[in-house]
């Protein structure tokens, strides 16, 4: 489930260890933006420590690893799979090429740190033109791919235009990725809302986000975690519908058949994944108990 | 090995520790934080597991804590000693028999 991901400064204890409390699906230790060259070493280690050492319970711990084309890639790479990152997410991807050079670095990371070859994952940050326009070979160059993600700013930059509130601009993006992401079964993640003191504004931007298709949204503030959630949420309608689908694609396949009428209309496994993707939200936003039990209805 | 150079890792800010390390012909650590009469030897045993796994025994260290966590604390003072270390690690002193002291001061 990755509907909130939080960056989280990495050169910033006192910011880092509130990861262990903050209510996100996803947790980003930044080793890139958020950090000046000349700490890039300290922001490593202390990325590295806290991963070892400090409890992060069941939310992903990702870091955002530096430029494939700096030094500073490899050694984030090597340190931080060595402590513990369950993924880490690559700025700037253009294309195979990026992922190829990530990919292989982390084989050899895995290796020195006794790793199951392939357990830690990357996630895409796509914000070039180019890197739109490539992304769907990005997201199919390797089995490690777990998601795609938007970013807007460096993308509005490229492009040479404004980044509004509307973000009319970043719509053929929006959709090119959710395309690509979704043609490989990853999810595609939004890109942040940059005002951090407008709440409702992030909710209609992650109202509109998952409309298209994305899986969640990326937060650069712990205020975004609650309007994100609430943009996720499905609808009490929506889950009741959800577990009827469920339920009666189980009738279905007890009786053999591939299809069958629910409310008047077919449904069949599309409807049923769709439906499951409902149930998923449902249960991250606590409107059902892990283990549920379904009531059926009849058509 | 011993500490060559002056080096900094960290920050005086909130949650923080700012490691300072020089070089010294003893191993000396200092430790001036809040909570140096609670957690003085916790993080001086941290302190040395660091120095013990670089192999540091000679150096004057430094640890200006605003309440760091054990992690932090250890990334700071590994940073620290990595950057005095750095394009003079050949200078090592393998012998291991210098003196050493603790200083803890509020």
């Amino acid at each position: 489930m990755r509907r909130s991901c939080l960056f989280l400064p990495g050169n910033q204890p006192n910011i880092l260890q509130n990861g262990m409390v903050l209510p996100c699906d996803v947790l980003i230790f930044d080793l890139e933006d958020a950090v000046s060259e000349k700490e890039k070493d300290a922001a490593r280690e202390l990325i590295s420590q806290a991963l070892t050492t400090l409890d992060f319970g069941v939310r992903e711990k990702v870091v955002r690893i530096n430029d494939m084309e700096t030094f500073h890639a490899r050694l984030d790479i090597i340190n931080v799979t060595k402590a513990g990152a369950d993924a880490l997410m690559v700025p700037k991807t253009v294309g195979s090429d990026t992922v190829q050079k990530a990919a292989s670095i982390l084989d050899e990371a895995e290796e020195k740190a006794d790793l199951p070859l392939g357990s830690v994952g990357l996630i895409l940050l796509i914000e070039t033109a180019m890197g739109i326009e490539k992304a769907f070979e990005a997201a199919s160059a390797s089995s490690r791919v777990r998601a795609l993600a938007l970013g807007g700013e460096d993308l509005a930059a490229d492009l040479g235009c404004s980044r509004t509130k509307a973000s009319r601009e970043l719509f053929y993006a929006r959709t090119r990725l959710v395309m690509a992401g979704r043609a490989c079964g990853l999810d595609v993640i939004d890109t942040p809302f940059t005002d951090a003191r407008d709440a409702e504004g992030c909710y209609e931007d992650a109202s509109y986000a998952r409309s298209l298709g994305f899986s969640g949204k990326l937060a650069i503030s712990p205020h975004h975690l609650e309007p994100i959630h609430r943009a996720f949420r499905p609808s009490e309608s929506e889950v009741a519908y959800a577990l009827d689908v469920v339920s009666a694609m189980r009738r279905a396949k007890e009786e053999g058949l591939g299809a069958v009428s629910l409310r008047g209309k077919m449904i069949d496994l599309p409807v049923l994944a769709q439906a499951e993707r409902t149930l998923e939200l449902a249960t991250a936003s606590g409107m059902l108990s892990t283990s549920r039990s379904t009531s059926t209805k009849g058509d | 090995m011993k500490i060559q150079k002056k080096a900094h890792a960290g920050t005086l800010e909130s949650g923080d520790v700012l490691v300072t390390v020089m070089p010294s012909d003893t191993l000396t650590i200092e430790i001036q934080s809040p909570v140096v009469r609670q957690f003085g030897d916790a993080i001086e045993r941290s302190a040395r597991d660091v120095l013990d796994a670089m192999n540091i025994r000679q150096g004057a260290i430094h640890l200006d804590d605003q309440g760091a966590l054990d992690c932090t604390l250890r990334a700071r003072l590994h940073t620290a000693i990595s950057r005095a270390l750095m394009e003079e690690d050949d200078t090592a002193d393998p012998s291991g028999k210098d003196g050493n002291t603790v200083v803890m001061t509020e």
